[in-house]
């Protein structure tokens, strides 16, 4: 991609955004941070590949503590976000 | 074609399309997009959060399966740890400590970002020289390091304050001097790398060292503007490094030329400001003045007491009961304190007992109680409230002029009648819950001292408000107790 294709697509996805979030209640926004936070760590994706790229004992490194901090972004921020969602769906019904 | 990262992993692809994995970025992309959908209503929000992480699930798996990973066991080994450990704090942690735990998975996301971007820095420097990397990747790397250093230190510091290390505001000399020399050394770091000059200062070497100059910086900024920040501020800062989080992401998918970075980095970073924004006005005030505002200084409180004497009739768990006995409509307004006291299960236990006997009772919570957006909402789902009783500012302000009997909990600054007066105030035109409007007020607080703000609550010293002193559990708890002998 350009860098105006990325732009594009970032400007884009930001309105799509607004539009998604405003329409989310208060109640949810705990869950929502701790939700978001866990696809902020999709920024795994370019850990995994320092990592795994195996080049310069530096660059393992550094991919080796970006995989260890990403993951436990991803796997404990969906996980959090479940437990508080459950605690809203039991009383739900 | 998405290329992730020059030079890192050759692309393998196992003889499929060069296509594919853009393809399966795409759906993990809408994957995301219907998982925040679904958050839109309690009752489909836990679905929607699983098709979240499934489509994580997915843009992993699919790069891991993708590249050529030449160190499986470096690469199995961290996977296995951050799962591991997430997996752990996860599990183990009490409701009241949440906050405090996102707030530290944000700054992870944020520090993982910008080792990322460092890395692929020193992937592509060659003798000393950036001159083979384009201003677009060396400029985003610039941005996700400030960013993502800043939401790593940032998020270490608003979670510690959340954990009750310190939950006084930080004050040192200087403070804006210091954030604005902080900010503008690295910005000016950050220019250095997209220009790809070293402005004859720092030689870029086979480290780029002015990228981890650039880190260094940004943490102690971050450090530092968070660190003054008082805990009443806290849904703001945890709002902004939410985005900031994403932000980095977003960035990080400019720095490799990835999609899928950019889509979710994105729909982060709008969630975060979103969030923001609300929370600021909330407070009717800036973003600017939360962060650099001298604001939340903790008030001397020493003659506060003086401020009502005489004035201000204080009650007992017998006489609430009673009241409550004769009531048709109770709202409880649930602040800090009750999070503090721990007092959510027996608020929850006698709003049960008010339901099961025809009462109708709903929860009024302000945007800002608690120390994260929607804070004591998950405290009071936890403890069983069903979410239909909990309802937002607008919502319930206009039925409390029906309403017999209104418990304040825990709140100061959220029902205070200063905001609607003219006379400057740190309040002044915040949003505020109001409760004077309702036949009785009962505000449960452990002593006369003012909230936040530092101000006094004219509310207290009403003729139709009562208060009853004491520890928010110990009081609603004798409450409950009183309330069930006499049922």
């Amino acid at each position: 991609m350009t860098f105006v294709e990325s732009l594009t697509l970032f400007v884009l996805v930001g309105f799509l955004g607004y539009e998604l979030i405003t329409k989310i209640p208060a109640t949810l926004h705990t869950p929502l941070i701790a939700g978001t936070n866990a696809i902020s760590g999709i920024t795994l994706i370019g850990s995994v590949l320092v990592a795994g790229s195996g080049r310069s004992t530096l660059a393992t490194a550094l991919g080796f503590v970006a995989v260890v901090l990403a993951t436990i972004n991803v796997v404990g921020g969906y996980l959090i976000s479940h437990k508080m969602l459950r605690s809203f769906g039991r009383r739900g019904d | 074609m998405t290329r992730v990262a020059t030079g890192v992993g050759p692309a393998a692809g196992n003889g499929l399309p060069p296509d594919a994995l853009s393809f399966v970025y795409l759906v993990s992309g809408v994957l995301f997009v219907i998982g925040l959908r679904r958050l839109t209503h309690p009752r489909t929000a836990e679905r929607g959060n699983l098709v979240s992480a499934v489509g994580m699930a997915l843009a992993v798996g699919a790069t891991v399966l993708w590249f050529e990973i030449l160190s499986p066991l470096v690469l199995a080994a961290a996977l296995l740890l951050g799962a591991g450990v997430g997996t752990w704090l996860a599990l183990s942690v009490q409701t009241t400590d949440l906050p405090q735990l996102v707030g530290l998975f944000n700054g992870f996301g944020g520090g993982a970002s910008a080792l990322v971007a460092g890395a692929e820095l020193i992937d592509g420097v060659s003798v000393g020289e950036l001159s083979g990397l384009s201003p677009v990747v060396t400029g985003a790397a610039a941005v996700t390091g400030l960013i993502g250093a800043v939401t790593f230190s940032g998020s270490l510091v608003a979670a510690a304050k959340l954990h009750g290390i310190s939950e006084d505001p930080a004050r040192y000399p200087a403070e804006n001097g210091v954030k604005v020399v902080l900010a503008a050394l690295a910005v000016a770091l950050g220019l250095s790398l997209l220009t790809r000059t070293t402005l004859g200062l720092f030689p870029i070497g086979e480290f780029v060292s002015p990228y981890w100059l650039l880190l260094a910086v940004a943490s102690v900024l971050g450090v530092s503007v968070v660190a003054p920040i008082g805990g009443a501020d806290m849904p703001v800062v945890i709002a902004l490094l939410n985005a900031f989080s994403g932000l980095a992401a977003a960035s990080t998918g400019f720095v490799l030329d990835n999609d899928v970075l950019i889509i979710a980095g994105t729909l982060v970073g709008a969630s975060g400001l979103i969030l923001t924004t609300i929370m600021c006005r909330s407070m009717n005030r800036s973003l600017g003045d939360v962060l650099f505002g001298a604001y939340g200084t903790s008030g001397s409180g020493g003659d506060v007491a003086d401020v009502y004497e005489g004035t201000v009739v204080s009650t007992s768990p017998e006489e609430v009961a009673m009241l409550l006995e004769v009531a048709r409509r109770v709202v409880i307004v649930p602040g800090y304190g009750m999070a503090v006291g721990q007092a959510q299960h027996a608020v929850a236990e006698l709003a049960q007992l008010l339901a099961d006997d025809g009462v109708d009772v709903a929860f009024g919570i302000h945007p800002v109680a608690g120390r994260m957006p929607g804070h004591i909402n998950v405290l009071l789902a936890e403890a069983d409230v069903p979410y239909e009783q909990m309802r937002e500012l607008s919502e319930i302000n206009p039925t409390f002029t029906q309403t017999d009997l209104v418990l304040v909990i825990g709140a100061n600054d959220v029902v205070n009648p200063t905001a609607y007066s003219a006379d400057p105030s740190p309040i002044a035109g915040m949003p505020v819950l109001d409760v004077w409007e309702a036949e009785t007020v009962v505000v449960n607080k452990r002593s006369l001292s003012p909230g936040y703000a530092g101000i006094p609550n004219p509310l207290f010293e009403m003729d139709n408000a009562l208060m009853l002193f004491g520890d928010a559990r110990e009081a609603m708890q004798a409450v409950v107790n009183e309330y069930q002998r006499n049922r």
